[in-house]
């Protein structure tokens, strides 16, 4: 009785431990709440990645450093939470319009249905969100390898909704000027990004 | 989602308890002291199976390769085989403590993946979540439902083999 006593108590220790390494000490639960975490502990530098943007022409992810970045991910042929994402995202560019006319801030959606999201497609998905002049570029990423790195590094997952369309993780990713992707806040919470912003925009 | 918690997971348990039928039985022999009641073995699988409920592993496990092979491992082994060592061990108190907590582990998780709003793994779809919440609540109902009647009218002899 005493072994099964020792036993189940290195058991009951190995099995606490472990469960605290899975949830990061009982914070973390799900997959999503996960690469929040690890992104806010441990702020990710800007990977190189070529862009297309809605004028046919070419940019590099790292050419947007040195100012705020709000960023998020859309198909354009998303018709629910999509078009209620980009309303939001026009909302944010009217409130945010002082930092973006002095290019201390960019929203930027990322498309990742790059087969069908041409800059036409991107075009508009501006439009019909309601986009404010400049301030908001929408782009996809140009070959399969960058779509693959830039999944990868914002931890983005998009999979079948069996319907065409997709289900994906949609969040608004808060880049710092030093090219740093340093949060990564609910969209339906773009106030959340707004007040990253507005609160060290000047700095 | 359903298939992945509620076939492969289960199928693997499976799958380790069958192989301890292939365990010598020399190794039965020594591990038994340490296992009193089977206490220490139905601790072990209760643990690991907490693991592999957590929705962050099974998203890890269909993402990342070596994640799934930690759970075709783990699972059979750490789950599947410490219960069938343990099973036959256990007296009645400690049988009842582990299938209330399953039971009462499936009416929570249920529960959870019927009422949350988003989606608990970036994997599966919310109508797929929802599915498995349904299964786990008429799986814990139809286990309380068996186990009352099992205890009301069925005959109920648990020899262990710690006496």
């Amino acid at each position: 009785m005493l072994r099964t006593l020792l036993a189940s108590l290195l058991i009951l220790v190995a099995g606490v431990a472990t469960l605290a390494a899975a949830t990061e000490g009982f914070r973390v639960f799900t997959a999503e709440t996960a690469r929040r975490f690890d992104i806010r502990a441990h702020p990710r530098a800007l990977p190189s990645l070529t862009l297309q943007t809605t004028n046919g022409g070419s940019i590099d992810l790292l050419d947007l450093r040195g100012r705020w970045l709000l960023v998020d991910f859309v198909y354009t042929r998303c018709m629910t939470y999509c078009s209620i994402q980009g309303s939001e995202f026009s909302r944010l560019q009217q409130q945010l319009a002082e930092p973006i006319a002095q290019g201390k801030a960019t929203l930027l959606s990322l498309s990742f249905d790059p087969d069908h999201d041409g800059p036409a497609e991107l075009e508009s998905y501006l439009q019909r969100s309601g986009v404010h002049g400049a301030g908001w570029v929408a782009a996809r990423p140009t070959d399969a390898t960058s779509l693959t790195t830039m999944m990868r590094f914002f931890g983005v997952k998009a999979i079948s909704d069996g319907m065409g369309g997709f289900v994906h993780n949609s969040a608004i990713g808060v880049i710092d000027p030093r090219g740093r992707l340093i949060d990564v806040v609910d969209w339906s919470d773009p106030q959340m990004a707004a007040r990253y912003l507005s609160g060290r925009a000047g700095s | 989602m359903v298939l992945h918690m509620l076939f492969q997971i289960p199928l693997l348990v499976l799958a380790g308890w069958i192989l301890t039928t292939a365990l010598p039985r020399r190794f039965c022999k020594a591990v038994a002291p340490w296992n009193a009641y089977g206490i220490s073995g139905i601790l072990l699988a209760s643990l690991t199976g907490s693991v592999w409920m957590l929705p962050r592993m099974l998203d890890a496990a269909v993402d990342d390769f070596s994640i799934a092979l930690v759970k075709w491992i783990s699972v059979p082994f750490l789950i599947g085989m410490p219960l069938a060592l343990s099973w036959p061990r256990a007296g009645f108190v400690v049988r009842g403590v582990f299938l209330l907590e399953l039971i009462a582990t499936a009416f929570r998780l249920g529960w959870l993946y019927l009422v949350s709003p988003v989606r608990l793994c970036n994997s599966y779809l919310l109508d797929d979540q929802q599915r498995l919440g349904w299964l786990l609540l008429a799986i814990g109902v139809v286990a309380v439902l068996f186990l009352a009647w099992q205890l009301l009218w069925g005959h109920i002899e648990v020899r262990h083999l710690d006496k």
